[in-house]
């Protein structure tokens, strides 16, 4: 029974006796150093660090922001979507009631009293970000930095949320393009509700 | 007399310039050799100390110089320390007998640019290279480390069987010639006579047997890091194992100043003496050809290395002994034929 190939990369082994030209090996010797030859004249593919930093995508993902409404205030009602989304698990948070006179810190009646990431738990995938309803959570273009211990990488409020001088906000208009936006006002979709 | 005093003072100037030479010289090829293969990588190779890496060879030997002095408790004390020194002893001593110009004139006086024009060259040269090879053998000995040993052995038995082929090589040379000092080869190719165009194969024999002489990739298995460690230096650190490495530029610069004088002319160039130079000019710039020609020969080197895998064990003797030896006697009689022939 013939077997049919999952691939095509399969070779088929060939003991046929070398020629003179393949058995002295100049020939293909010489192609090698041709082929060596050529590369000394290719573009470089380094990158001179300190000097030059590698460009970035548009679209880059990193360190994550909690981002506030333009009044100021924080958008994350503590639903917890995010934390589910999460693949690696790296979110964590407890909520809280808004007490009267809170309003201009919290917009809605719940809130964040903890909101953590751990940095390296996290995958930088985006999933918190698309599971998010109230437009509260962003990644970012900042890269996490490096750090000797590993309790420092558990980022807390006063890391993620965004200043709230309107100077210092930090723009994320190239992760809420027009579509994603009109992806966000589609209710019937389930995680839009 | 006083003519004796002043070419003795004269020789001692020329050998202290060669000797500063190959060593600065075997100093930036460690530079060239990591830019080459930077290039040949599509990377760019050292850039960082000073401008385009320069300082680095500087750089590489503090660092040499400052690493901690290591000695096995079992090894040889005296051999230990004999090993790199002869090495490197060895390597400069090779440079004596090639001429690297033609005569210089001054004050009506004519010094030759060769530190010892001995009659019998070309023997010296593959008399100071067969010792070469002790240098490797006592280091690893001396060890007391089984890869040092595995490396030593298998230096030492690659050197000898490719010194076979290359002295069968050189013969052809020896009868085209008529004479073994190397002043005569070169003065014998001047023009484009250049010996590579009448004997293509001896090049070719010599150029391989050359590779393994000097223990350059894809010959490399004395030292071969993957199975041996690091081979026959395997227990050498500090200034000791940079004797070791040094020497292998060393001997390339030579080989390439060997292989040059022998095959590509030496210092002649096609046309450059009807150019109607002064002298001393003339003398300057066949230098600056023969400094060329090993350059090219250094950069031959570097590109075999970042083209061609290692052979096994097994292959380089077969290729040695099955290929080059029977090759190169064909060679030598096939150059008898046609020299008798054209009698």
């Amino acid at each position: 029974m013939k077997m049919n190939n999952l691939t095509h990369r399969s070779i088929i082994v060939s003991n046929k006796k070398m020629t003179f030209w393949e058995r002295i090996y100049l020939p293909a010797i010489l192609k090698g150093m041709a082929i060596t030859f050529g590369h000394l004249f290719r573009t470089k593919s380094t990158v001179q660090y300190p000097e030059v930093s590698r460009e970035f995508s548009e679209i880059y993902r990193g360190k994550h922001v909690l981002k506030r409404d333009d009044e100021g205030r924080e958008r994350c009602t503590a639903c917890g979507l995010c934390a589910v989304a999460c693949p690696a698990e790296a979110i964590t948070m407890v909520a809280a009631e808004r007490k009267p006179g809170e309003e201009n810190l919290y917009r809605e009646e719940k809130y964040a009293v903890v909101y953590e990431i751990n940095m390296l738990r996290c995958i930088f995938c985006g999933d918190c970000e698309e599971a998010c309803p109230k437009e509260a959570i962003f990644l970012t273009k900042e890269i996490v930095r490096s750090d000797f211990e590993r309790e420092k990488f558990i980022y807390g409020k006063d890391e993620l949320v965004e200043p709230a001088d309107p100077a210092r906000r930090i723009d994320v208009s190239n992760r809420q393009t027009p579509e994603v936006l009109e992806f966000k006002k589609n209710k019937k979709l389930r995680h839009n509700r | 007399m006083n003519d004796m005093i002043t070419q003795i003072i004269y020789k001692t100037i020329l050998a202290s310039i060669i000797l500063v030479l190959s060593l600065v010289v075997a100093m930036y090829s460690t530079l060239i050799e990591r830019k080459v293969a930077g290039w040949f990588q599509d990377r760019h190779g050292p850039n960082r100390a000073g401008p385009w890496g320069l300082l680095q060879p500087l750089a590489d030997g503090i660092k040499l110089f400052f690493k901690e002095e290591f000695m096995p408790n079992t090894a040889d004390k005296f051999l230990y320390i004999l090993g790199p020194s002869l090495t490197m002893f060895v390597a400069l001593l090779t440079s004596a007998a090639i001429p690297w110009g033609p005569d210089l004139v001054i004050n009506g006086q004519t010094y030759a640019m060769q530190v010892a024009d001995i009659n019998i060259g070309i023997l010296y040269i593959f008399a100071i290279l067969s010792i070469g090879v002790y240098g490797i053998m006592i280091g690893g000995w001396a060890s007391n480390n089984k890869y040092a040993l595995l490396g030593a052995v298998r230096a030492s038995s690659q050197m000898i069987s490719y010194e076979l082929a290359m002295s069968l090589s050189i013969i052809t040379i020896v009868m085209m010639t008529g004479s073994l000092s190397m002043r005569d080869i070169v003065a014998q190719q001047q023009g484009y006579h250049w010996n590579i165009l009448y004997q293509p194969l001896g090049f070719l024999i010599f150029l391989i047997c050359a590779f393994a002489e000097t223990n350059r990739s894809p010959f490399d298995l004395p030292e071969c890091e993957t199975e041996l460690v690091g081979g026959y230096h395997t227990e050498y650190s500090s200034m000791k194992l940079g004797f070791y490495l040094f020497a292998e530029y060393i001997n390339m610069f030579i080989s390439g100043a060997v292989m040059a004088t022998l095959f590509l002319g030496g210092y002649h160039f096609p046309f450059i003496d009807k150019l109607g130079l002064s002298p001393n000019t003339f003398a300057l710039v066949s230098f600056m050809v023969l400094f060329s020609k090993i350059t090219f020969f250094g950069f031959i080197y570097m590109w075999i290395r970042w083209t061609l895998p290692r052979f096994r064990y097994d292959q380089l003797m077969k290729l040695g002994w099955k290929t080059l030896i029977p090759l190169a006697i064909l060679n030598v009689v096939i150059t008898g034929v046609v020299i008798l022939l054209n009698q």
